[in-house]
């Protein structure tokens, strides 16, 4: 790794559209000089620094609430961290990673409303399917299919 | 732009809105690049320099244990370097062994021993509280924007 390399990580809200893989193909397609790493969070951006963070600029333009950036000491698959190398089990920064993101849809919220007042009702949230519901809508497309 | 220290030190969170409302944050994801990339240190725990144990000794004495004064060493050019301080309390990822422990509220003395403007504040749990969290960041920053401009 160059001295001016830089790694950063991008990780998506739960509340975000944007889904890693489509942030992987924007960054293809953007084509820097970086090397892009899709994961399950988001991606890990490794290149030298100018490149790094205009591609950044670039993908944030995706979802700009829901885009969380933070830099990364190591590079991808360093064998000092890597899992593969490691023999197995959560890689250090894993939990911290894990516990901030479970806040990130909340942070989200709160960068889109910043302005707005404070008794503003909270945001809506989606419910599950109920599982009776989903066994009728099965139900129903099955019977539609046996009538062609 | 100023420099601020954050506190978790390696806050996703924080180094991200930092960012977003313009100032640097002191990470230290950056000092572990620096460890990792420089010529000459390998992996741990050879990448301890003889100067590291000198900086770890800045803040705590010989008796304490040496696992406070490595990480010290680590977090001590951004503890220098700070500008600024944004301290979260209530973070459960960094509970840790005994030398994360004291080392965290070493870290958080020292900081609010240092004449810098600081912001002390929970982690969110809830939208309400999050979009408080995200205000008085940015409220915070603009502060030091403000700060800036105002002549010697």
């Amino acid at each position: 790794m160059a001295l001016d390399e830089i790694t950063k990580m991008l990780v998506l809200a739960d509340s975000s559209p944007v889904l890693p893989s489509e942030l992987a193909l924007r960054a293809y397609e953007l084509s820097t000089d970086a090397v892009v790493k899709e994961t399950c969070f988001g991606l890990i951006i490794t290149g030298p620094e100018r490149a790094v963070n205009e591609l950044i600029a670039e993908l944030r333009r995706l979802d700009p609430t829901g885009i969380f950036v933070k830099e990364r000491g190591f590079p991808p698959g360093d064998s000092r961290r890597c899992r593969a190398v490691r023999g197995g089990g959560a890689r250090p920064g894993f939990h911290q990673l894990e516990k901030e993101s479970q806040m990130l849809p909340c942070i989200a919220y709160g960068l889109e409303t910043i302005e707005a007042p404070s008794d503003r009702k909270a945001r809506k949230k989606h419910d599950k399917l109920d599982v009776d519901r989903f066994c009728e809508i099965i139900d129903d497309q099955l019977k539609e299919d046996i009538n062609g | 732009m100023a420099k601020i220290f954050i506190y978790p030190s390696n806050s996703l969170i924080l180094s991200d809105l930092v960012t977003r409302f313009g100032h640097e944050p002191l990470t230290l994801m950056r000092v572990i690049r620096k460890k990792i990339t420089e010529v000459g240190i390998d992996s741990p725990p050879i990448n301890v320099t003889p100067e590291d144990p000198k900086k770890g000794l800045k803040y705590a004495a010989v008796d304490v244990p040496s696992g406070v004064r490595g990480r010290m060493a680590l977090l001590d050019p951004l503890i220098t370097e700070a500008e600024a301080a944004i301290i979260v309390h209530d973070a459960e990822y960094s509970f840790g062994c005994m030398g994360c422990a004291r080392t965290n509220e070493l870290v958080k003395y020292i900081v609010r021993r240092k004449d810098i403007p600081r912001l002390e504040l929970s982690y969110p749990a809830n939208d309400d509280e999050a979009r408080d969290f995200v205000r008085k960041i940015r409220d915070f920053c603009q502060s030091l924007d403000h700060a800036e401009e105002v002549p010697a």
